[in-house]
């Protein structure tokens, strides 16, 4: 782990330097909000933002992906073959990625990067990412990341943090992929002892400046029957609408929908976000839907965060509290309640 | 651990021919499917209860049980139901015809532990399908088990899978086939007729040795499980075949959640005892 500095007028010449190794990814102003555009001469990114309104997720784990692809000429000498989509896996470096983004990646690795089951998609976009992470000096009203294992400056899953300290950004290093990145964008000169005091000073600033607190510690002891029949699921579900805003925004939903999609005789299988807010979701063809209600959609959805995560991977709860969805809930669902309501029962 | 090559080949599916297609009542269709690649047919093995994800190509994937046995390897056949996108394109192909698979998927049937015990197999509509896999599987190696009783609960007599495979079995003396039908309208049925629990009055089922294997609609669970809870048959003993949206097989799309557990990993056949306390479950 080193620590080095980036004068803040030098960013661009380290951002070029990457361009000319990798795809870079930057923070960009869309109208109203942030995402994660490429950089260009035209886009050379913008880090005075809160947060992304989409997660990064999309980069790792595409909203549409074709995955496999097949001809239905049956003149075609390998007519009837389904074949994987040849994809290319460019290094691409994700700068500003904010560190529950990056936390997010890890809980959502353990799901699709695992012993029993690796991803081939996800795996191999993962593997050609490297994470540069910007520490949060100004955490939002929502975020309540430092209750549930994460913080500002997290370094969980990330390659490389930075610290704004007002003229410069300290880079610490924190992987080896992190340091030749580092080497790569040519910052090489050290932090002294007194910017490296002032960044951790800044988090420990940051971290008190969290507002939003959840409690944990007692979803795990919970019996999962009890919060299931837990008398507060109407409540909590009486003004979802079943848009699947929090399932789009989150970081950590993976639910994916397959669908082949013909273009005359182009075959293509390809992989969607989906949602478990959604009633189709469940629905079989014979009609037979086990989860009709949007009560029971609505819990579904925080029982596999908070409850059923936990206890299949033991890696505390699928929530990094980004506060995406509180923000953006058209009807006020907030799920720092949900967390109360269920760990207090 | 599983091996990294078959991670891999997890979402790909594989060539099949469609070698016969027998129908069955009005909308249900047997296909019998032979693997192209001699090497993948061969790799290729399944427990009753298991599915395999059938693609057809142009229109998409689908869940299926296998409806033949692991003692008779070679040709997969599948029971299909004209329903979907899916299975509506399988009833326009023709012997010849090519499709492909992906699987076998998810928990099946126990064998091991059935081995050497007494049987109930009780099926509804087309529960039969998978059941079958589990029937011929018994009755392929019959001296490993026990008594042997099945229940088969149709809507009325022309909706009944297997009809005549199933009718060789009522003159066999090594197992006792009990069938019924909801409704007879046209007055030619000369067994039961009424709901499948009403055959349970001509059987004694021993409470200390019996285990059961059930498929159905959701509805037919509820009323046969009350009824084997009566004469004391353990929850853990009763294993139920569920079905539900299992689009990646793999327990990572999430569709086929239910409660802590994903179907296609964790089931499609499952202990009563292990999702009794779940109401979405049945």
């Amino acid at each position: 782990m080193s620590d080095k500095i980036i004068k803040k007028e030098e960013l661009q010449d380290f951002l070029k330097a990457l361009k000319k190794a990798h795809e870079v990814f930057v923070p960009a102003k869309e109208k109203d909000f942030y995402r994660f555009n490429p950089l260009t001469d035209e886009n050379k990114g913008d880090l005075n933002f809160t947060n992304t309104r989409l997660s990064p997720k999309s980069l790792l784990f595409p909203q549409s992906e074709r995955i496999f692809e097949y001809t239905l000429d049956e003149e075609s000498s390998d007519a009837h073959i389904v074949k994987e989509s040849s994809k290319d896996y460019p290094s691409t470096v994700i700068i500003g990625i904010r560190p529950c983004d990056a936390k997010a990646m890890r809980l959502v690795d353990v799901n699709f990067n695992n012993p029993e089951f690796k991803d081939p998609w996800w795996v191999k976009h993962l593997e050609s990412m490297t994470f540069i992470g910007l520490g949060c000096n100004e955490p939002c009203s929502t975020c309540f990341c430092t209750s549930v294992g994460c913080g500002p400056f997290n370094e969980e899953g990330l390659d490389v943090l930075l610290f704004d300290l007002g003229e410069n950004f300290l880079a610490r290093a924190l992987t080896p992929k992190g340091e030749e990145l580092l080497k790569q964008g040519g910052v090489d000169k050290d932090a002294n002892s007194g910017l490296k005091k002032k960044a951790d000073e800044l988090k420990i600033e940051a971290e008190n400046k969290i507002s939003s607190h959840v409690p944990t510690d007692k979803l795990k002891e919970k019996k999962v029957d009890d919060l299931f029949n837990a008398p507060f699921w109407d409540d909590i579900a009486f003004a979802c609408i079943n848009c699947g805003t929090c399932t789009f925004l989150c970081p950590t939903c993976w639910c994916f929908d397959v669908q082949d999609e013909i273009t005359k005789k182009q075959g293509d299988r390809i992989r969607n976000w989906d949602s478990c807010m959604f009633p189709l979701f469940t629905l079989h063809a014979s009609g037979h839907n086990p989860r009709p209600e949007k009560v029971q959609r609505v819990r579904q959805r925080f029982m596999h965060k908070l409850k059923y995560y936990v206890d299949k991977y033991n890696n505390g709860v699928a929530c990094v509290g980004c506060g995406r969805c509180v923000k953006s809930c058209p009807v006020n669902i907030d799920i720092r309640e949900v967390f109360s309501l269920m760990n207090d029962l | 651990m599983k091996r990294k090559e078959d991670i891999d080949l997890i979402f790909q599916p594989n060539l099949v021919r469609i070698e016969r297609i027998l129908p069955q009542m009005s909308d249900h269709r047997l296909f019998q499917l032979k693997f192209v690649d001699e090497d993948v047919a061969r790799a290729f093995f399944h427990a009753p209860g298991q599915f395999v994800e059938v693609t057809v190509l142009g229109v998409g994937e689908a869940p299926i049980s296998i409806s033949s046995p692991p003692t008779r390897p070679g040709i997969i056949e599948i029971c299909i139901r004209k329903a979907g996108s899916v299975t509506s394109a399988l009833f326009e192909l023709q012997k010849g015809d090519f499709i492909a698979l992906r699987g076998p998927f998810g928990r099946g049937f126990p064998m091991d532990i059935l081995k050497g015990q007494d049987l109930l197999l009780v099926a509804g509509g087309l529960g039969m399908a998978p059941l079958r896999s589990l029937l011929q599987a018994i009755l392929d190696d019959r001296a490993s088990y026990g008594d042997l009783v099945l229940m088969y609960g149709a809507r009325n007599p022309d909706d009944i899978l297997f009809k005549y495979e199933l009718l060789g079995l009522m003159n066999r003396t090594d197992i006792k086939y009990l069938l019924s039908v909801d409704v007879d309208e046209e007055g030619i049925w000369r067994q039961y007729i009424g709901v499948v629990t009403g055959l349970f009055e001509r059987v004694e089922l021993n409470p200390e040795t019996t285990f059961c294997g059930l498929c159905g609609p959701p509805i037919m669970y509820r009323f046969v499980v009350q009824e084997l809870l009566k004469r004391n048959i353990p929850t853990e003993r009763i294993f139920v075949s569920l079905e539900r949206m299992m689009q990646c097989g793999v327990g990572k799309c999430g569709h086929c959640a239910i409660g802590e557990y994903y179907c296609c990993t964790d089931g499609p056949v499952f202990k009563y005892s292990e999702i009794s306390h779940i109401k979405e479950a049945i």
